[in-house]
C-alpha cells in the first residue's frame, strides 16, 4: 500500500517497505541523489534534509515515520536560480570534493531560518554534525557569516 | 603488451635500472605522436587530445580525476589562457581513459628533490618517458599542475595558431595581421570570426612545432583567482558523483568482503536473505558476498542476514602482533639508506649527551566522504563502467581482466569523486561492481559500499616505528640518525599498478625524513621493510605522512634539549642548503608573531616538511579551556615556484591540515581477530566546524619549478601540533593519535 508524502511541495506517492530509511527512497526510488549517502548512522550529514524545516538525517528516519514536509537540496535553489545561501556559498569557494556540501547547505539553511545573527558559537552548534573530509570548514563558517548579513538586508 | 611491454615493466625501476630501461624505449617510442582518444561525433571537431568543438561551444578535457582539488578548473585554465577564449563560455570533461593523458611526473627518484642536479633532471626525463610508454593516467604524487603546466599550455596555443591559420585561409588576410579575442579571431577591419565555425577549417591545419606561449606577465586566468567550473553544480546537489549515477532499468547492490583481508570464503548461507523483499540475487565473489536487489538498503539488509564462515588472516591477528612484527624490521638489513653524510657512527659514539627518541605511528584509513561505490553494464560483450577513480586506464584493463574481454571492447567514465585521498588509485571497487554486473547480463548494476565495508577494507596508510638518534652542538645538530621501519606500501601499490615490486630502495617508506633540506654535518636515514600482508596504499602525502612526524618531532626534541629556539635552529640548518625552504620557514614565523611571547593559557609549536617539491611550514597554536585542549590557529607558509591559483592553493592548504590534524589527534585502525575494529565515523572521527582552527596561509613564488599541493599541506600539521602540546604542557607525546594521550576539548 503507498503512503503519500510531500517531498519538495509536491505529493508523492511512496510503496516503499515502511521501514526503508528516507535517503533510500529519495536516491533510488525517486533520483533525488543530491542528499548524500556518508555513514548510515547519522554521524556524518550528508544526507540531512529539511523535515518541516527542521534539519534531519534522512539514513536515520524511516519513511513511515516521516511527519511533516520534506526539502531536500533540489527543492531550495537550482543552478539558474540559487539562493542567497548558495550564491555567497559559491562566491566563498567553499566547495571542495563536494560531497558533503548539499548537507552543509541543508543544515546553514536551517540555521540561518532560525537565527539571522549566528554567533561563532551557534554555527560550532548547528554545522558539527556535518562531516566534511575535505576540511572547507573555515570557508563554511565565512561564508554562514555573510549570507546572514546579507539575509539582514533582504 | 608486446616484447617492449615486458621490458619496461621489468625495467620501470628507479636508478640505474631506469637507464637501462631508457636505452631499451628507444627514440621513436619517446617521441612518436601520441593518438588522439577523442573521436568526435557529428558536428564535433577536436584539434587536439585537449579540446572538443562543436557548434554549442568548447569543451576543455581535463584528464585527471577532479576529488576536489580543482585539478579540473586550473587545467583548463591552462589550454584557455593559450586558447584565448572567455571563462564563462568553457565547458571541462574529464574524458576517456586513454594513455595519452599519461602522467610524466608521477615516478619518483631516490634523491632528495629540493637538490637541483643535472644527473637527476635526465633521471626524471627517462622516467616521464616510462610514464608515456606505459600510458600511466593517474591522479597521485601531488603532480597534476607540474605534468600539464607546459602540455596543456601548447596544446591551448596550438590550437589557437591554427585557428588563426584557418581564418586568413578563408580570409585572404595574413596570419600576422590577425589577432585573437575570447574565441574569435579578429581580422584588421574589426570582424570577427568565430572558433567554433573555424574549427572544422583548423582542424585540417598541421600543428606548428613549437607553439610560441604567452609571457606570465600577459595571463589573465593563470596567476588569478579562478571561480572553479564545479562550484555551482555542487552547491546545488547537481554535480553527479560515480554514487549518483543513473541509468534505465539499473539495479543496486552491496558486496560483504572477508574482513580478514586477503583471504578467501569458506562457506556461507544465503537463504534468509534471498528471502528478503526486493532481493533479486545473491553473488558469490570468492572472498565475499555481494547481494543485488531493488533498493541500496535492501541490498545492505541483505547482506547482513547472510552467514559467512572465513578464512584467517594471512597477517598477525591484532594491533600488538603487527606493532611488534615491524619493530622485528630492526634486525635486518636496511632496505635503504638515501642519506648518508658525513660518518654518523663516529659522531654518535656512545656519549652522554646522545638524545634518543623513538616513535610510532598507527595505520589509517582514507574515509572519503563518498563510500566506496561503482556502476557497471555487461551487454553485448561490452562492458561500461562509471567509476570516480585516480587511474582510469587501471580500471579499464583490469575490468577487462575480470570480464575476460579486451580492453578495447571497456569504456570507462569517471565522473566526479567525493574524496580520493590515494584511495581511487586501486580497482577494487571498479572489479567488483564488474563482477556484480556480470551475475545480471544487460543490466545496469550500481554496486555500493557501505561506510563499514568501505573503512574495514581499505588500503591503510601503514603503521610505522622509528628510532631517531642525535647529538646537538651548541646551537644546532651535529649528528642525526633515523631508523625507520614499516611495511612497504610502494612494494604494494607497485605490484597492483604495474605487476611487479621493483627491487631497490624504497624511497616512499623513508621520503619527509632522508630529503629534507637541513645541513646537518653527520646525518643517516635507514629504511627497514617488515614484511606485513594487510593491504597498503597511497594515503595523501604517503610516506611524508609518518616521516614528517617522526623527523620534525625530533628536530624539536633536540631544540629544547638545549632550549633553543626550533624555528632559529631549522632557519640556521635550512640557510645554505635551500634558500626557498629558508624563506618559507622565515614567513610562517613572521605570519605568526613568533617572537612575541604568547599568553600563559597557550602553545605553539612549528614543523617543515619538504614534499612532492613543495616547501611547507606551518606553527600552530593550541590552548588549555575547561573541556581539554582546542586547536585554535594555523599559520602556513608554502612555495610553490608558480602559483596558478593562489584562492585554489589557499583551499588545499586547509584541506591538507585539516586532514593532517584529524589524524594526528583521532586517526587510528586498529586489529582484532585479524579484523579491523573502527568501522565508522563513531569510532573513526576527523575534526569537525567546532574543532576545526582558524588557518592563514602564505604562498610563496622563489622556487624555479611548479610544484603541486594537493598532498604538501598533510605532513607538518601532525609534528607542528604535537611540538605545540609540548610547549604548552612539557608533555612529549612520540606515538598518534594524540587523544590516547591528551584530553581534547
Ligand atoms: S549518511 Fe546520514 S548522517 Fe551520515
Ligand atoms: S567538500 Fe569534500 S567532504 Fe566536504
Amino acid at each position: 500500500m503507498g503512503r503519500s508524502l510531500n517531498i519538495n511541495g509536491s505529493d508523492i506517492t511512496i510503496e516503499a517497505d515502511p521501514q526503508t530509511p528516507l535517503l533510500w527512497v529519495l536516491r533510488d526510488e525517486l533520483g533525488l541523489v543530491g542528499t548524500k549517502f556518508g555513514c548510515g548512522i547519522a554521524m556524518c550529514g550528508a544526507c540531512t534534509v529539511l523535515v518541516d524545516g527542521e534539519p534531519t538525517r534522512s539514513c536515520s528516519l524511516s519513511v513511515g515515520d516521516v511527519e511533516g514536509k520534506v526539502t531536500t537540496i533540489e527543492g531550495i535553489g537550482t543552478p539558474e536560480n540559487m539562493t542567497i545561501i548558495q550564491q555567497v556559498w559559491v562566491e566563498h569557494q567553499v566547495a571542495q570534493c563536494g560531497y558533503c556540501q548539499s548537507g552543509q547547505i541543508m543544515a546553514a539553511t536551517a540555521l540561518l531560518q532560525e537565527n539571522n545573527q549566528p554567533t561563532d558559537e551557534d554555527i560550532d552548534d548547528a554545522m558539527s554534525g556535518n562531516l566534511c573530509r575535505c576540511g572547507t570548514y573555515p570557508r563554511i563558517r565565512a561564508a554562514i557569516h555573510e549570507a546572514a548579513t546579507r539575509l539582514q538586508r533582504s | 603488451m608486446g616484447k617492449l611491454g615486458t621490458i619496461t615493466r621489468r625495467t620501470f625501476l628507479i636508478g640505474s635500472a631506469a637507464i637501462a630501461g631508457g636505452v631499451a624505449f628507444g627514440y621513436y617510442q619517446v617521441t612518436k605522436e601520441l593518438e588522439n582518444p577523442l573521436k568526435p561525433g557529428k558536428g564535433e571537431t577536436t584539434l587536439n587530445p585537449y579540446l572538443l568543438i562543436t557548434k554549442e561551444g568548447i569543451t576543455i578535457i581535463t584528464p585527471r580525476a577532479e576529488m576536489g582539488q580543482g585539478v579540473h578548473t586550473t587545467l583548463a585554465a591552462l589550454v584557455a589562457e593559450e586558447l584565448d577564449v572567455a571563462w564563462q563560455d568553457i565547458k571541462t570533461m574529464h574524458g576517456p581513459a586513454s594513455g595519452t593523458y599519461y602522467n610524466e611526473k608521477v615516478a619518483t627518484l631516490p634523491y632528495p628533490e629540493y637538490k637541483e642536479n643535472s644527473t637527476k633532471d635526465k633521471l626524471e626525463n627517462i622516467m616521464g618517458a616510462v610514464g608515456k610508454i606505459m600510458g600511466i593516467q593517474i591522479t597521485g604524487g601531488s603532480t597534476s599542475t607540474r605534468d600539464a603546466f607546459e602540455k596543456m599550455r601548447l596544446a591551448g596555443a596550438a590550437a589557437r595558431y591554427a585557428m588563426i591559420e584557418a581564418a586568413a585561409d578563408k580570409t585572404g588576410q595574413k596570419a600576422s595581421t590577425l589577432k585573437t579575442k575570447d574565441g574569435f579571431v579578429i581580422l584588421p577591419d574589426g570582424q570577427k570570426l568565430s572558433y567554433l565555425q573555424l574549427a572544422p577549417e583548423a582542424a585540417k591545419i598541421p600543428p606548428p612545432e613549437a607553439p610560441k606561449l604567452k609571457d606570465p606577465s600577459e595571463w589573465r586566468y593563470l596567476g588569478k583567482d579562478m571561480p572553479r567550473v564545479d562550484m555551482v553544480e555542487k552547491v546545488t546537489g547537481t554535480a553527479e558523483f560515480g554514487i549518483d549515477t543513473k541509468l534505465e532499468g539499473m539495479l543496486f547492490a552491496t558486496i560483504r568482503m572477508n574482513p580478514q583481508l586477503g583471504a578467501k570464503m569458506k562457506s556461507f548461507d544465503a537463504k534468509k536473505a534471498k528471502e528478503m523483499p526486493g532481493v533479486k540475487k545473491v553473488v558469490d565473489l570468492g572472498d565475499g558476498i555481494g547481494v543485488i536487489a531493488n533498493n541500496t538498503w535492501q541490498a545492505f539488509e541483505a547482506a547482513k542476514k547472510i552467514t559467512i564462515e572465513w578464512e584467517e588472516a594471512p597477517y598477525p591477528p591484532d594491533t600488538k602482533a603487527i606493532f611488534s612484527q615491524i619493530e622485528q624490521a630492526f634486525n635486518n638489513e636496511p632496505n635503504s639508506t638515501l642519506r648518508d653524510d658525513g660518518d654518523v657512527n663516529t659522531a654518535l659514539v656512545p656519549t652522554k649527551d646522545i638524545i634518543k627518541a623513538q616513535y610510532a605511528v598507527p595505520f589509517l584509513a582514507h574515509a572519503t566522504m563518498e563510500p566506496m561505490n561503482a556502476v557497471a553494464l555487461l551487454k553485448d560483450d561490452k562492458l561500461t563502467v562509471w567509476a570516480g577513480n585516480q587511474a582510469p586506464v587501471l580500471v579499464r584493463d583490469h575490468a577487462a581482466k575480470v570480464a575476460g574481454l579486451n580492453s578495447e571492447a571497456v569504456t570507462v567514465y569517471t565522473p566526479y569523486m567525493g574524496g580520493g585521498f590515494g584511495r581511487r588509485c586501486e580497482y577494487d571497487f571498479s572489479d567488483l561492481a564488474v563482477k556484480m554486473a556480470m551475475a545480471m547480463p544487460g543490466l545496469p548494476i550500481k554496486t555500493t559500499w557501505s561506510r563499514e565495508e568501505d573503512m574495514r577494507h581499505d588500503f591503510y596508510r601503514p603503521g610505522a616505528i622509528a628510532h631517531f638518534e642525535g647529538r646537538m652542538g651548541n646551537d644546532q645538530p651535529i649528528a642525526l640518525k633515523a631508523d625507520i621501519a614499516s611495511p612497504s606500501c610502494f612494494q604494494q601499490f607497485s605490484s597492483r599498478f604495474m605487476g611487479m615490486a621493483p627491487p631497490g630502495p624504497d624511497k616512499i617508506l623513508v621520503e619527509g625524513s632522508f630529503d629534507q633540506p637541513y645541513a646537518i654535518e653527520h646525518y643517516q636515514v635507514n629504511g627497514y621493510i617488515s614484511d606485513i600482508a594487510v593491504p597498503l596504499g597511497p594515503w595523501r602525502s604517503v610516506g611524508n605522512s609518518y616521516n614528517g612526524f617522526f623527523h620534525e618531532c625530533f628536530l624539536d626534541e633536540l631544540a629544547a634539549s638545549k632550549n633553543i629556539d626550533p624555528v632559529a635552529m631549522r632557519l640556521q640548518l635550512m640557510k645554505n642548503e635551500h634558500e626557498p625552504s629558508y624563506k618559507v620557514l622565515k614567513a610562517v614565523a613572521e605570519m605568526a608573531d613568533w617572537d612575541k611571547p604568547l599568553a600563559k593559557n597557550k602553545g605553539r609549536g612549528v614543523a617543515f616538511t619538504y614534499s612532492f617539491n613543495t616547501p611547507v611550514a606551518q606553527i600552530i597554536e593550541i590552548s588549555n579551556s575547561e573541556d581539554g585542549l582546542k586547536v585554535d590557529k594555523v599559520w602556513c607558509a608554502l612555495d610553490v615556484g608558480t602559483a596558478l591559483d593562489p584562492r585554489n592553493i589557499e583551499a588545499q592548504m586547509m584541506s591538507g591540515i585539516i586532514y593532517g590534524l584529524s589524524a594526528a589527534i583521532y586517526g587510528e585502525i586498529t586489529f582484532e581477530n585479524g579484523q579491523v575494529v573502527e568501522g565508522n565515523f563513531d569510532s573513526y572521527d576527523a575534526l569537525r566546524m567546532a574543532t576545526a582552527p582558524q588557518i592563514e596561509v602564505k604562498t610563496l613564488q622563489n622556487k624555479p619549478h611548479i610544484s603541486g599541493v594537493g598532498e604538501p599541506g598533510t605532513p607538518p600539521s601532525m609534528p607542528a601540533l604535537a611540538n605545540a602540546i609540548f610547549n604548552l604542557t612539557g608533555n612529549r607525546i612520540r606515538e598518534l593519535p594524540l587523544k590516547n594521550a591528551v584530553e581534547f576539548a
